[in-house]
């Protein structure tokens, strides 16, 4: 079906669209991994499904804000070649250092068994890698993997060459210790790299864990990352989760996570995006049971070029449950901010209790945001309220701080913190709500310090 | 693409004529089904029109041809076949009654419901009172109170006889023909309309209105409103449709432009009761509206819509905030009931400095009906200190209903300010239990409730409007309850 290549370096050469090139490095791909597996089934067919869709373009409704074209144009390697080892002290900043955790770090798409820290005692905390090929996980692959993802053109995608990733495993009644790390590293030793993380969190019931996930450049090479996540919560399961996006202007992240709720489960997910060239938030969540809350939030803080997009799902299907969305805002320069916040209520969802807030400051003439929030409801006895406001920060206050020796830039600072400080007090873990304050007032270009 | 010349054009004609084993008597009064050049050059001849508009129409036509029919609304329906609607009928055939027993008793009712007086329900229902219903505009009777102070209110079609300067340089100013499909489609085979101009500095006395009724079969109605007010001038504009019972679906595509200058105001009010289709969702009139004003400086548009009837409705009512410190206000009520289904809202555009808008919709579902409120709110770089406040409430009557809100607000200003906020609710069964336990009835109780969400945007509208529609919405609903 597709013409075979020996030898992938010759496709710097002969430069073609990144689809075709996509589709055609899939032979290869192909022997490195087991053909024979179900998994692999669900890849192919993941593949037809992108060669059909294709990348995105602006004509989709989703897509209406932003392009990928430029992201695109890149010559991107999809499998980079060199092994590159990092050593610890070169990147212990990415990492929240100051609490013990178990770490799930990946080098360019492969796994730096040297920086990790993984567990099969009480709990899996491990790669995707061996739960694909290792039969003892075959239950739970079969019975998860790739069963909420959309089929959509990117998460297709990643699933057509999901290989690498986190597995997480954490059976009923168990709290899990510390929290886990995921992050991955690219190390820019090819001009332009795509990497294609795949992760699978399944929580069982009363079990609970916490998560912080952060994609890194640590060059300003091209790079690419299509990421997908699928996260289930079984009954009364509590999942925290934090997204850290703070990476090179050169790097572009497209986020594809899928939430599955059972009965009783609470989910928070916690967006920071800081850095990156174009950045492309795709957040679901599936309520798959009564009284389930879910919660999401993020802060977003971009100047220069970069591009935010934060495309939110929250999809009510039973009664009794709750969803919290609570989204801020600060554009600076030429900076595009996009929020487009989706809830759908079925009409068996039944007192549900929906809320979004979002709320964007633009600091700069030449930002721009564009938002969508979007309500579609077909029951009667629900309370679904949204808010979007866009506004500036307030002159008086900052008169008033002016006025008691507070310079006019940290009193900027103080009233950006305030405005962002409903998404940062819901931050369950102290070391990154510090590491969080931190990044906002290095992003000010401010010294203030905040005793926690 | 080489320039047809009025020769060329004749020829095709001829040609097309048997082509297609078609013609068009333009004498007749109804034209045959069917949409090509032809007919339109046969709408514009019967209209006795001058060259300019009739290759206007033409050019309408042929960007319409290229264009297709959008899909992006929240409505689901069986398209309409273009080529199956008559494009043109003049009123004359309808058979005239004596009096109004003869008159369907469920249309009596329905005025007697509505309040509408003896004479008017003659008129309406078509006993033997000599007003034209159709396409073709209806007299005004004011005319001459108008012309004293300089109005000119008059059929579109007379004014395009009469004041050719004034249409040609206006219309299509604000929807111009490639503005989307059905405007496209509008501009090519519009039968008839109103146009009214206001002078500058002047105080229009008294309420413009025009009652547009679709009263034959199979006949589309494509009306094209244009309301021009000159310079510091003021008017208030009503627009008001009901529709007698039909069972097949009838499509409505008007184009309504709106031109406020330097400090005019102009408020255009509408009640909209087109035949929504029976309790099961059959028949019901597909009303696909273009409707838009462009605000120069100081300049005040003010859109108030009732929103009842039609099976579709498909309509967005915006503002064009040109000039420095205009004004746009969205005052919108939309009703939905049994298969209904409504996708309207407005856009504001924000060009000009220290420009305003307020957008209050309420959108009330019942039935199996689907209610969207879809809106856009752009301000655009130049548009400094910009300020909109955007609010749209829901209310759900049962769980077979839906309603959607889709508001895009785009800003690329940092001193604009933007508020947006969206609820939904339904009402209570405590506010019920109230109303009963004082001896109000279920039915009665619910009006009452709707009354009162709805009052912002009724209160918008003119007196005789609001009771008028004060007691639409009561008919709308009537039975929804379980």
């Amino acid at each position: 079906m597709y013409s075979v290549f020996k030898d992938f370096s010759t496709f710097k050469r002969n430069k073609m669209e990144l689809k075709d090139k996509l589709l055609s490095s899939y032979v290869a791909f192909e022997n490195r991994v087991d053909t024979n597996s179900d998994v692999h089934e669900i890849r192919s067919q993941a593949l037809e499904n992108f060669e059909e869709l294709g990348f995105p373009t602006r004509k989709l409704e989703a897509w209406k804000y932003t392009s990928l074209n430029t992201v695109l144009k890149q010559d991107y390697s999809l499998f980079p070649n060199t092994e590159r080892a990092i050593e610890l002290v070169d990147v212990k900043q990415y990492f929240i250092h100051e609490i013990d955790s178990y770490k799930v770090v990946f080098i360019d798409g492969k796994y730096s068994s040297f920086l990790s820290q993984t567990t099969h005692e009480h709990y899996d905390v491990c790669l995707m890698s061996s739960a694909l090929s290792n039969a003892k996980y075959k239950p739970v692959i079969d019975k998860y993997f790739n069963k909420i993802a959309k089929q959509d053109n990117l998460t297709s995608l990643n699933t057509a060459f999901a290989v690498e990733g986190a597995y997480i495993h954490i059976p009923k009644n168990t709290e899990v210790k510390k929290p886990i790390q995921i992050i991955n590293f690219t190390t820019g030793s090819e001009a332009a790299t795509m990497v294609q993380p795949r992760n699978l969190v399944v929580v069982g019931e009363n079990a609970h864990v916490q998560i912080i996930e952060r994609h890194q450049s640590l060059t300003s090479n091209a790079v690419l990352t299509n990421v997908v996540t699928e996260i289930f919560a079984d009954k009364a399961a509590n999942i925290d989760y934090y997204k850290i996006q703070d990476d090179e202007i050169t790097a572009s992240l497209v986020d594809n996570s899928y939430i599955e709720q059972q009965s009783n489960s609470v989910v928070s997910v916690h967006t920071f995006s800081f850095g990156g060239n174009i950045t492309r938030n795709n957040l679901n969540f599936y309520q798959k049971g009564e009284h389930i809350d879910s919660i999401l939030k993020g802060i977003t803080i971009i100047e220069g070029k970069q591009h935010v997009d934060h495309h939110t799902l929250v999809h009510h299907i039973e009664p009794n449950c709750e969803s919290h969305q609570d989204y801020k805002g600060i554009y600076d320069e030429r900076s595009t901010g996009v929020f487009n916040g989706k809830v759908i209520v079925e009409k068996e969802a039944q007192k549900t209790n929906a809320y979004q807030q979002n709320n964007n400051v633009l600091v700069s003439d030449k930002a721009t945001i564009n938002a969508k929030p979007q309500l579609e409801i077909f029951a009667d006895d629900v309370k679904c309220s949204h808010g979007c406001t866009i506004g500036q920060l307030d002159e008086d206050a900052l008169f008033y701080m002016q006025q008691r020796g507070i310079p006019q830039k940290e009193g900027r600072a103080l009233l950006m913190f305030a405005f962002a400080n409903t998404v940062l007090e819901s931050v369950r873990i102290p070391e990154v709500k510090q590491r969080i304050t931190k990044l906002i007032a290095n992003k000010l270009n401010v010294n203030i310090g905040f005793d926690l | 693409m080489s320039k047809y010349t009025e020769d060329d054009l004749r020829e095709e004609l001829k040609t097309k004529e048997y082509e297609y084993g078609f013609y068009t008597d333009i004498e007749s009064e109804t034209f045959a089904k069917g949409l090509n050049e032809d007919v339109v050059r046969a709408i514009s001849k019967k209209k006795n029109e001058p060259e300019w508009m009739t290759e206007w129409r033409l050019e309408a036509f042929r960007v319409w041809s290229k264009m297709e029919e959008p899909e992006w609304a929240n409505v689901t329906y069986k398209k309409p076949n273009f080529q199956e609607i008559a494009y043109y009928s003049a009123p004359k055939q309808k058979p005239k009654l004596d009096s109004l027993d003869e008159v369907d008793p469920d249309l009596l009712e329905t005025f007697k419901k509505l309040g509408i007086s003896i004479d008017e329900q003659k008129k309406l229902a078509n006993v033997a009172v000599d007003i034209v219903m159709d396409s073709v505009s209806v007299a005004t009777t004011f005319k001459k109170t108008l012309a004293e102070k300089g109005i000119i209110f008059m059929p579109i079609s007379e004014a395009i006889q009469e004041h050719p300067e004034l249409v040609k340089k206006y219309i299509g100013s604000v929807v111009p023909i490639t503005d989307n499909f059905y405007a496209a489609l509008n501009s090519a085979v519009f039968s008839d309309g109103s146009f009214c101009y206001i002078p500058k500095g002047v105080r229009c006395p008294m309420e413009l209105s025009t009652y547009f009724r679709i009263n034959e079969g199979g006949t589309g109605q494509f009306e094209r409103t244009l309301v021009v007010a000159d310079k510091g001038s003021y008017v208030s504009y009503l627009e008001g449709c009901t529709a007698p019972q039909r069972d097949e679906n009838q499509l409505h595509a008007a184009v309504v432009e709106l031109i406020a200058l330097d400090d005019a105001e102009i408020k255009y009010s509408t009640v909209q009761n087109w035949f929504p289709g029976d309790e099961a969702g059959k028949g019901g009139v597909y009303n696909f509206v273009t409707k838009r004003g462009l605000c120069e400086n100081n300049a005040k548009i003010s859109w108030t819509q009732v929103e009842t009837g039609s099976a579709i409705t498909w309509k967005y009512p915006s503002c064009i905030l040109k000039g420095n410190n205009s004004v746009g206000e969205f005052y919108s009520i939309a009703v939905t009931n049994n298969y209904q289904q409504a996708d309207t809202g407005t856009k504001m555009i924000h060009l000009g400095k220290n420009t305003k808008s307020t957008i209050i919709s309420k959108g009330i579902s019942a039935g199996k009906s689907q209610n969207s409120y879809r809106g856009l709110v752009q301000i655009n770089a130049r548009a400094e200190n910009a300020r909109n406040f955007s609010q749209c409430d829901s209310l759900l009557m049962g769980n077979e209903c839906g309603a959607h809100t889709f508001p895009y607000i785009e800003a690329k200003n940092k001193s604009a300010q933007i508020e947006h906020e969206a609820t939904t609710s339904k009402i209570g069964e405590d506010q019920l239990f109230y109303c009963n336990q004082r001896g109000i009835d279920t039915e009665k109780a619910i009006a009452l409730i709707v009354n009162g969400f709805s009052k912002e945007v009724l209160n918008k509208l003119p007196m005789e409007f609001a009771v008028e529609a004060q007691k639409l919405l009561e008919i709308s609903l009537e039975g929804s309850v379980g």
